[in-house]
């Protein structure tokens, strides 16, 4: 689960960390009154999950309150798009800041390294732009050292900055960040802390002027207030699916997908997209998928306008495709699909499966024997790429 | 021979009185494993149709010789199910359990590694070597006996390989799902290992999926230390960045985990890599043939 920078410098302030200090908004008449507040110049920041919001035009600087406003209509509501093609990502929440007097701009992050199973410091002179070209242009910029995992005290944390070539007077309050972004990680369960760029003010104080936080889902369970924020979903389907207890991923194309197993389920994506389609989700509907699961699903996956033919392929394992097929049955007598459903079905008690659905002769529901030729038909039902 | 499980397997399930670990561990007994007791806390002298029960993992190798620990304790309590049953003597430890917090798996992971005890998992359906020993979910009927050792991060994605496979006539060594959390006990390496030093082994599947760099460096690993012809699959192309694919681990993180990078470095050692499970099946047993 990932953070939104507002969240994630809100977790650095318990941690002991600076931060400016500012307010979120969702409307400009708020974002307005907070920059009144907070004074000039201030940053009106968007709050989106996604790097280069700069680049992008999703943060200003405003000087006095007819600028607040100007930038704040501008930014509230406009659409980014990630350098890697993520998104777009609409901005509803713009974060209001203090500005800052910038003397330095450093680079400083803690992440798990899953290859050498330890969390992995960084650390580079070379803040406020991507840290990733840096690193490819110059390796010797980007200090990486792995954190000891019987402790990482001030001492080890200076070593990484000074080798860094962070100014001097500013290694003793950088040690200490990087040692409560390292207390962050264990302590919140984040498996990911970026902070691009850690300034160095003209007063020398060291401040996290960006936060980029990933929190491991699976430690919700002893974060409460994390949980919290995991519960706001933006996508409807997710939202929806989510509710459901579905594991749904939302995607852009037309073929609506369920499949059984994280695995096989990524597999029929890509073998939709070989045969031409696109597929319009990820949805895993996990072992032993009754009848409820099923409705579930269908109602999550036809609730996307885009689609307009679904695909289930399902390998029953300890999952009995006798069991499937009859999930299939009730479900289509609870819900209208409105479009074709192209189903495989193999594994176990398959065949009994196939004559369940062969017998209930559903309008619109057409059988496959192999993964390859469902995912033809589906694409060919779906009326092709997107 | 097989690796990891077979005919000496003596197995002590961790949540065997719980409706999966009973549903499972029996299932396992059924199929011939050695099921030699379950644990529970507060529950010992209890037993499941026969099987007895014991409070401590350490109680079980003690009295009932267990040498081989599954894990299928709920997800909150599960690192510290592990813990114990690195401590407890046993050799291997199979963690099937889905949803462990990762910084809990930090310090798992650099235990059992201490204490030299083979960790498989956690989120992972287990190790079958067919006709001897299943410890997990994996459907069996699905695998025959023969010379493919197949290495996986998926389930049914395994499932469905196996069956393709058992289809074109020819069966596995071992099975073994090591998982598709970010942090595993074992990685595709330490199994290759295994596999290229098993004589009943002559081919090997490898099943991969986004996130990590696990397959880039197995392709080293693959070029440099196995003998034995590998045919590979990854799954994810159309996965986008960001999103976690199920799987915990099945993330692109910003450019890099792409399945895409795995397949080129798997490629650029020589290691065939299947379009499809099916492609990658009918890969396997062609070569096979040809050995």
């Amino acid at each position: 689960m990932d953070l939104l920078e507002y969240q994630g410098k809100q977790l650095f302030a318990k941690h002991g960390i600076a931060v400016p200090s500012g307010e979120v908004a969702n409307t400009v008449e708020d974002a307005v009154a907070a920059a009144e507040k907070i004074g000039y110049p201030c940053a009106i920041k968007a709050q989106v999950l996604i790097g280069g919001r700069g680049k992008a035009g999703g943060i200003k600087i405003a000087q006095n309150a007819e600028e607040a406003r100007e930038h704040a209509d501008a930014i509230l509501g406009m659409d980014i798009v990630g350098p890697h093609g993520e998104g777009p990502f609409r901005v509803d929440q713009v974060w209001v800041e203090g500005g800052s007097d910038i003397a330095e701009e450093y680079y400083a992050s803690v992440i798990l390294d899953r290859g050498e199973k330890k969390l992995l410091a960084m650390v580079s002179a070379k803040g406020g732009m991507d840290i990733e070209a840096v690193a490819a242009e110059d390796p010797d910029a980007l200090v990486k050292r792995h954190i000891d995992p019987s402790g990482f005290d001030a001492a080890a944390a200076r070593s990484i900055v000074a080798d860094a070539g962070l100014a001097e007077d500013a290694l003793d309050d950088a040690a200490e960040v990087l040692v409560k972004l390292a207390e962050v990680a264990r302590e919140e369960d984040a498996t990911l802390i970026e902070v691009n760029p850690l300034i160095a003010t003209a007063g020398r104080e060291v401040v996290a002027l960006d936060s980029k936080v990933t929190i491991d889902g699976n430690a919700l369970f002893r974060h409460q207030d994390l949980a919290e924020i995991a519960d706001t979903v933006d996508d409807p389907q997710e939202q929806m699916a989510k509710e459901k207890g579905l594991t749904y991923v939302k995607l852009d194309g037309n073929v609506g997908i369920l499949a059984n197993g994280a695995g096989l389920c990524m597999s029929t994506l890509d073998v939709v997209a070989q045969a031409g389609g696109a597929p319009a989700n990820f949805l895993d509907a996990g072992g032993g998928s009754k009848a409820e699961a099923i409705v579930n699903a269908l109602e999550v996956i036809k609730s996307d306008a885009k689609v307009s033919a679904i695909l289930f392929n399902i390998f029953g394992g300890i999952t009995r495709c006798d069991e499937i097929a009859n999930g299939i049955v009730t479900a289509s007598q609870q819900i209208d699909l409105g479009m074709p459903l192209v189903v495989r079905l193999d594994g176990t008690n398959s065949e009994e499966g196939l004559r369940i659905l062969a017998e209930a002769d559903l309008p619109n529901l057409h059988q496959e024997k192999t993964m390859l030729d469902a995912a033809r038909r589906v694409v060919e039902l779906a009326g092709g790429a997107a | 021979m097989s690796i990891i499980v077979d005919e000496g397997t003596k197995l002590a399930v961790s949540g065997l009185t719980g409706r999966e670990g009973s549903f499972h561990g029996l299932r396992n007994k059924a199929y011939g494993t050695d099921l030699v007791a379950g644990v529970t806390p507060g529950k010992g002298g209890q037993d499941v149709e026969g099987t007895p029960v014991f409070d401590t993992i350490a109680e079980a190798v003690a009295e009932a010789g267990a040498n081989t620990s599954m894990i299928f304790v709920p997800a909150r309590f599960a690192a510290a199910a592990i813990n114990e049953a690195i401590d407890s003597g046993v050799e291997t430890v199979i963690a099937i359990t889905e949803g462990i917090p990762v910084l809990d798996m930090l310090s798992t992971y650099w235990k059992a590694k201490e204490k030299g005890v083979r960790l498989i998992g956690p989120n992972c359906p287990g190790v079958l070597s067919p006709g001897k020993a299943n410890v997990g979910i994996i459907p069996a009927q699905f695998f025959d006996p023969g010379p493919i050792g197949v290495v996986s991060k998926s389930g049914t994605l395994t499932y469905q390989i196996g069956n393709e496979l058992k289809q074109a006539g020819t069966g596995n060594s071992s099975i073994v799902g090591i998982g598709g959390d970010p942090i595993v006990g074992s990685d595709f390496i330490d199994i290759l290992k295994l596999y290229e030093a098993d004589p009943d082994t002559e081919l090997i599947v490898m099943v991969g999926e986004i996130g990590g760099d696990a397959e880039e460096q197995a392709a080293e690993f693959i070029a440099s230390d196995i003998s034995k012809p590998v045919v590979a699959y990854i799954a994810g192309f159309t996965a986008p960045p960001g999103k976690q694919m199920g799987h915990a681990g099945a993330i692109i993180s910003g450019s890099s985990g792409t399945a895409q990078a795995k397949k080129d470095a798997l490629e650029a050692k020589g290691v065939r890599v299947g379009e499809s499970p099916t492609e990658t099946a009918a890969i396997a047993a062609e070569m096979l043939r040809s050995l």
